[in-house]
Formats: C-alpha cells, structure tokens, sequence
C-alpha cells in the first residue's frame, strides 16, 4: 500500500514540477526591479515552507512518542527532520544565490537569514545526537526531547530576531499582509502551486525514509536476535 | 522538594569546592580567553563600548560550558548518576539541585572575570553594578539551567564534551542575544534605550519557558 501511495505522489509531484519549472521560466513576467532573478523566490519561500512543516511534524510525532512509546512516531519524526533539513538547505543556498545578485553579497547577518541558520543548526544537533546513542529506546527518548527543545527555542529565536535589524525583503503573500495584494495575481498563485509541487515530493521522500528506517530497524532487531543466540 | 533541592546542589557544591577541579580550570580558561581576546582586535574604548558585553558573554558562555558538562558528568564513576535516580529525590529535584549548584558556581566565576575585564579593557563597570548583576544573574540562570538539562541528555554520549556545546549554543541564543545587548547597555552607562525592556523582557520569557519545560522533561531524561 505505502509504495502505491509512494508512487503515486512521485507521479503527481515530477510533472508538476516539471510544468511548474516551464511557467515559472517562460510563463510569469519579470519582476520589475529584480528581473529574472526573482525567479528563484517560486523555490525560496515553498521550500522553507516545506521544512517548516516538516519542523512541525517533527515535533508532534516526538510529543507522541514520548506519550505512546510507539517507535514507529520515533522513525517518523527523524524522517520528518532529515527531510527537513533537505529543504531547509534549498531555502539557505536559493536565498545566498539570490543575496549574491541583488545586495552583491552571499550572506548578510539579517534576522531571518540568521534564524534561518540558526534553524537549521539546531535541527542538525538533532541527528548528530541520534547518531551518538546506540540503545534504540534511550535514541528515541533522547531525541524527542530535544526535538521539543529545538521547537521551542526556534519559536524564541524567530521571536527575538524580529527586533533586529532588517534587509530581507518583507511578507508579500496576501494572506500574511491581511489581504493586501503585494506582489501579481499570477505570481502569487505560481507560489502556491509549487509550494503544493514541493509539499508533495516531500511527503514521497519522508514515505521513503520512513521506510528505510523501519527496514534499519528490522534489520537491528534481527542482528540483535542473532547476538542473543549465539 | 525543596530539601531535596538544596541537599544536592549543597552535595555538588561541596564536592567542588573539596577539588575544585572546575573552579580552577574555568577561571584560568576566562582570564586566557580574556587575554586572547584583546590580540584579535584593538581594544579602544569605543570598540569596547559597541562588544564588551558581546565579549563578556562570549567568554561566559565557554566558561558556562565547562561548568554545566561535569554537572552530570561527576556522577559517572560508581555509578553514582544510578544511585541518585533511584533516590527518593524526584527528577525535577534532581536536575533543579545541579541546575542551582551549576548557577552559583558559575555566577561566582563571573563575578571574579567582571573586574579583570575591567582592568584589561579599562572599563568602569561598577557604574550600574545592581542592574549588572541582575542581568548576569538571569543569563546565568538561562545558561545553568538548559546546560544542565542537555548535559544530563548528553551525559552517556562518547563525545560528550564536543555534543553538549554543539547542542547548547545554538538553543542558548535567544537568551545570549538579550543578555549581549542588556550588559553592554549597562556596561557604558548610557541612559536605558527604549528597547531595554523588550530584551529583558525576553530574557525573563526564556528562562520561564525552559525552566518549566525543563522540569517537566528531567524525569523522562533521567529515568533510563
């Protein structure tokens, strides 16, 4: 059932990304101040919403585990975050690209590149602990844990970053700026369906992962029979 | 609960005190990063006044880290981290007692590295010393307490003392922004900003925060 589901998304997401990248080159206008290079804010924005979500998902499967004791909400919180990660680094390494053309530089320490950054080192503390505990239960406790953490202190830090000082460019989708159209109709709308095009390859490659790591863990459980055996 | 508290954070303190392992190689540590600190850039008065409390936390924060990462580490050797769970003491107790032990150590560190920054870098501290010593009481307490919390996470790790910092700093920084800007606004003596409280503000919502979560959290990471 799962690799039909697997299959599927992955037959839905490839065209429309596909189709997605054909509009997004030929089909939506220049922007008028940035040119073409504004192009590169259709994978921006809908892949730093992917991780978020990912974030999200993270952090209510470890909330579960550490209620249920079920490892299958472990398997998919880790899942979840290294996914994440993924996206998140699209998000860091399309806003340098774009950083390096329009302020002529790759990083600036502005609120949200640095909350960014500080996103994303902190979710990669959550695998470097992971890969540091060999005892499976005392991995998926420890890990919940710190997913919490992890949530919690980059809600405070997007939070405290807001007072900072600011270059990146402002929210322009409507339903952020209260219904004021900010940027084109037509551009908006492309945001959205790619952001739809990447929710879907992500939740094919979370579908993957997740199966490796069920299979990781039959195979620990099988070598840990064997061990006990012998 | 409260006797439990102050039974463990006295038992740390106590041990310390009798070896002064930590004590010792924290405060050297300090004064040599202080030290180092000057060499990578021209320490003039108008530089000092736009980083001290930036440098001043930068050195605490190292310092922090060496404190926090034998909290838990100290009880490894006869299984003696075992004995201390299965004790009457709740976990919350637990890791409020080692939290405390760890704040007052390292409170005391900084109060000693306060004057010697003062005197390397030619800085008139004492000018606002009550609201200096409040705010470096409430980043300690946001550093003693989530440092404490991940070393118990980090406690039967192979690499603990590369994991705890490398887990630590980037949770710390909502907290170590706040108590950046707030010292080196009473460092320079200069009339409160307006965005003063809003840093407060946020470094008293921190502590709140994790302090709590921390507590709820400690029987779930200590109980193995």
């Amino acid at each position: 059932m799962r690799t039909k589901v697997i299959v599927g998304l992955g037959l839905v997401a490839g065209p429309l990304l596909l189709r997605n990248l054909y509009v997004i080159m030929f089909g939506v206008p220049d922007e008028m101040e940035q040119g073409p290079i504004y192009r590169i804010f259709y994978y921006h924005l809908p892949a730093f919403l992917t991780a978020a979500i990912c974030y999200l998902t993270a952090m209510v499967t470890s909330v579960l585990y550490l209620i249920k004791k079920d490892q299958r909400y472990d398997a998919i919180a880790v899942s979840a975050t290294e996914t994440g990660l993924a996206f998140a680094a699209v998000n860091l390494i399309t806003g340098m690209i774009w950083g390096r053309i329009s302020w002529g530089i790759w990083w600036a320490w502005d609120p949200r590149l640095t909350w960014a950054l500080i996103c994303w080192l902190v979710y990669f503390g959550y695998l470097m602990l992971r890969s540091a505990i060999d005892d499976p239960t005392e991995r998926a406790k420890n890990s919940a844990v710190l997913s919490i953490f992890a949530s919690a202190s980059v809600a405070v830090t997007w939070k405290a970053i807001e007072w900072w000082r600011t270059q990146h460019p402002g929210p322009v989708l409507s339903i952020r700026t209260g219904g004021v159209q900010k940027i084109d109709p037509i551009m908006e709308n492309m945001l959205y369906v790619n952001t739809l095009a990447l929710l879907l390859l992500c939740a094919m490659f979370v579908l993957i992962r997740l199966r490796q790591e069920e299979v990781q863990r039959e195979i620990d459980a099988v070598r840990r029979y064997a061990h006990a055996m012998n | 609960m409260l006797h439990h508290i102050w039974a463990i954070a006295t038992k740390d303190l106590r041990s310390e005190f009798r070896t002064k392992e930590a004590i010792n190689s924290t405060m050297s540590f300090s004064v040599v990063i202080l030290l180092l600190f000057s060499f990578a850039f021209d320490p003039s008065p108008d530089m000092i006044a736009e980083f001290g409390g930036g440098l001043l936390w930068m050195v605490f924060a190292f310092a922090g880290a060496l404190i926090v990462n034998r909290s838990f580490a100290r009880e490894l050797p006869n299984d003696c981290i075992d004995v201390l769970v299965s004790s009457p003491a709740s976990g919350a107790s637990l890791f409020l007692g080692k939290s405390l032990a760890s704040f007052v150590l390292l409170y005391g560190i900084e109060c000693f590295c306060l004057p010697v920054f003062g005197i390397f870098y030619n800085i008139t501290w004492w000018r606002s010393l009550g609201g200096l010593l409040g705010v470096l009481a409430l980043g300690t307490w946001s550093m003693a307490c989530v440092g404490t919390f991940f070393s118990a996470l980090t406690v039967n790790l192979r690499l603990r003392e590369l994991m705890l910092p490398m887990l630590l700093y980037p949770m710390l920084i909502p907290a170590l922004l706040s108590v950046m800007m707030l010292t080196n606004t009473l460092l320079t003596g200069q009339p409160l900003p307006s965005d003063f409280s809003v840093w407060l503000r946020l470094l008293v919502g921190f502590n709140i925060m994790f302090t709590t979560l921390s507590v709820y959290l400690a029987e779930t990471v200590l109980v193995r």
